[in-house]
């Protein structure tokens, strides 16, 4: 018996969540299991992005009037927050669009560098670390988010490095038997999720973090189904720089997040250029802002920032351990009600060990498409297709999957919908159950 | 609104028991079209009888993956195109996006559409017309190319 944190409190949590309280299809209660595409947000967040609006817009890091100062204010004081969730300092913390955007900003650095090295630049010291050409290697894996796959790909097109990655085991983890051949001297940066969107398996970074340092390379994390989902702390995975979403995590769409290692985003040269990001401009060329102005052109998302600050509020009052404990024990009764039905294949970590609440299945006779439209016309909502994983359903054999993915605002009931959907698309479509 | 109206018997027994299925030879032109958002595919080859859109089509077949209505769809559209011209073919396909598009407001023609009436249903649910149209695309496709190498070929334009 280990020790549970005390249950959360779903109903209540739940009253939080204006949406979830709507009915669709003809009346049904709605059963949301797609938040590993976007969570719901409740009105804790919603209200401060009007708050905002209503009481302090303004440009921040601009103007001389009271309201620009307000602004500022809580934008900043929001990056503090949301890098104290995640056990960082407000400095390290770089705020983009969406977490693609936080790992191109780190692909365009590689890229930036050695475009600018071909046209006879000599890159600092600092910066040879960016510097990528023939013979050099980026190292990913099969179970990537095409958003950690293709920047990635690009990256290699354009630099003359060669793309390798660690492949998968048949039941849905890294295969590691080759870790030593495939990070070797020659790679440059590692780039590897945390937890897999697809297949909901949970990845051990520090060792892919301690061979990564062995040959000196970066090693770059994608975290979007993590950092909502479980206490985390980027110091502790061994990761030079780590991505997420907002949208993901209770907040609003329209703003990720770059955690970087203070020197190493002190290396990086900027992605987005223009305003705000830059130290001095003169006709002939300009320097930059340190970190993370540097990364932060433009007015900024003020508002969603402000919002992503309300949800790390919100879940750290919450407490994540709970959020981890609670979607543990959501899983496990999805595993075993999923599995019990005849037909039904998981897709991915079968026992609930290492694994989160992303679980992807097939289910015999039926396209996961057909199975997706008979859970919608029940009230509940999955992903179907390849989930921008499309290597990993092509791994597997399959076209696509089905997949539920849950969330602290999910409860027990939400799994029997889920279960007696998949039985009910069974019987819809006159295949065994 | 129900799952009846979308899956019509048609539909789920051309998914079960497809026409025209499995690709042959000769052909004039095969395209592959997928639908990356969901990640359906189909392979479709088509043989035309001879030049321009006066032609007649003489074979489709094609091979794909995908849910019941995309693969439901490829086998009416084989039934629907299969040994007329193509001038013909290109209006059954026109009123058949029609159709599709029509958000479940066009009232189907089931004198030109044929089996394909059944896709009323689909045309209420936006994120499934993708599923019904691909095969159709496909043929489209397939056709304008074989089409364009006959006019490449002769060096004059078809009667059309």
């Amino acid at each position: 018996m280990t020790m549970m944190a005390p249950a959360l409190d779903v109903a209540t949590l739940k009253a939080d969540f204006p949406i979830l309280s709507r009915t669709v299809r003809h009346g049904r209660r709605l059963v949301y299991l797609d938040s590993g595409a976007t969570s719901q947000k409740p009105r804790q967040v919603l209200d401060a992005e009007r708050a905002f609006y209503e009481q302090h817009n303004a440009a921040v890091h601009r103007g001389a009037h009271q309201l620009a100062e307000e602004a500022t204010e809580l934008y900043e004081s929001a990056r503090e927050r949301i890098a104290r969730f995640v056990g960082a300092e407000g400095a390290e913390l770089v705020f983009t669009k969406n977490a693609t955007e936080s790992i191109n900003l780190v692909a365009y650095a590689f890229s930036n560098v050695s475009a600018k090295a071909a046209q006879g630049v000599t890159p600092t010291d600092a910066e040879r670390a960016f510097l990528l050409g023939p013979g050099d290697e980026v190292v990913v894996t099969e179970m990537e988010h095409h958003a950690n796959l293709v920047p990635w790909q690009e990256l290699c097109a354009k630099t003359g490095a060669t793309l390798r990655w660690l492949g998968l085991t048949d039941d849905g983890r890294l295969d590691f038997s080759n870790l030593d051949s495939i990070i070797t001297e020659r790679t440059k940066v590692v780039a590897a999720v945390h937890q897999s969107n697809i297949l909901g398996t949970i990845n051990p970074l520090r060792l892919i973090a301690t061979r990564a340092d062995a040959v000196g390379a970066l090693f770059v994390v994608d975290a979007c189904q993590s950092v909502p989902h479980m206490p985390f702390d980027v110091w502790s995975t061994g990761a030079d720089l780590v991505a997420w979403s907002g949208h993901k995590m209770l907040g609003p769409t329209g703003i990720g997040c770059l955690w970087g290692r203070p020197e190493v985003l002190d290396a990086m040269p900027p992605f987005i250029t223009g305003g705000s990001m830059i130290e001095m401009v003169r006709m002939e060329g300009s320097t930059f802002a340190p970190p993370p102005t540097r990364f932060e052109a433009g007015v900024p998302m003020t508002a969603q920032a402000i919002g992503l600050g309300a949800a790390v509020d919100y879940l750290s009052a919450v407490g994540m351990s709970r959020v981890e404990a609670h979607e543990h024990h959501l899983t496990g009764l999805a595993l075993d009600g999923l599995s019990s039905l005849p037909g039904v294949r998981v897709i991915g970590p079968p026992d609930n060990v290492d694994r989160g609440g992303a679980i992807s299945f097939v289910v015999d006779g039926i396209h996961p498409h057909d199975v997706g439209q008979v859970l919608d016309d029940r009230g509940v909502a999955v992903r179907v297709g390849h989930h921008c994983a499309w290597p990993v359903v092509r791994r597997y054999g399959i076209a696509a999957t089905t997949r539920a993915t849950f969330y602290l605002y999910n409860d027990e009931s939400d799994v029997e919908a889920l279960v007696d959907a998949v039985a009910y698309a069974q019987n819809f479509f006159k295949v065994s159950s | 609104m129900n799952l009846e109206s979308m899956y019509q018997e048609i539909i789920l027994d051309h998914y079960k028991r497809p026409n025209g299925r499995g690709l042959r030879d000769p052909f004039d032109v095969e395209v592959h079209h997928v639908n990356p958002a969901c990640g359906d595919e189909i392979t479709l080859r088509v043989r035309l009888s001879s030049d321009g859109t006066g032609a007649s089509v003489e074979d489709i077949s094609y091979d794909g993956q995908g849910c019941s209505i995309s693969q439901a769809s490829a086998s009416v559209m084989y039934d629907l195109l299969l040994g007329r011209t193509v001038r013909d073919d290109l209006a059954v396909l026109d009123e058949f996006a029609e159709l599709m598009h029509g958000r479940g407001n066009v009232a189907p023609d089931e004198e030109v559409l044929g089996d394909a009436v059944a896709f009323a249903g689909v045309a209420k649910y936006p994120a499934r017309v993708k599923c019904a149209l691909l095969s159709w695309m496909a043929w489209k496709d397939a056709v304008s190319q074989s089409v364009n190498q006959s006019v490449n070929r002769e060096g004059e334009n078809v009667d059309d």
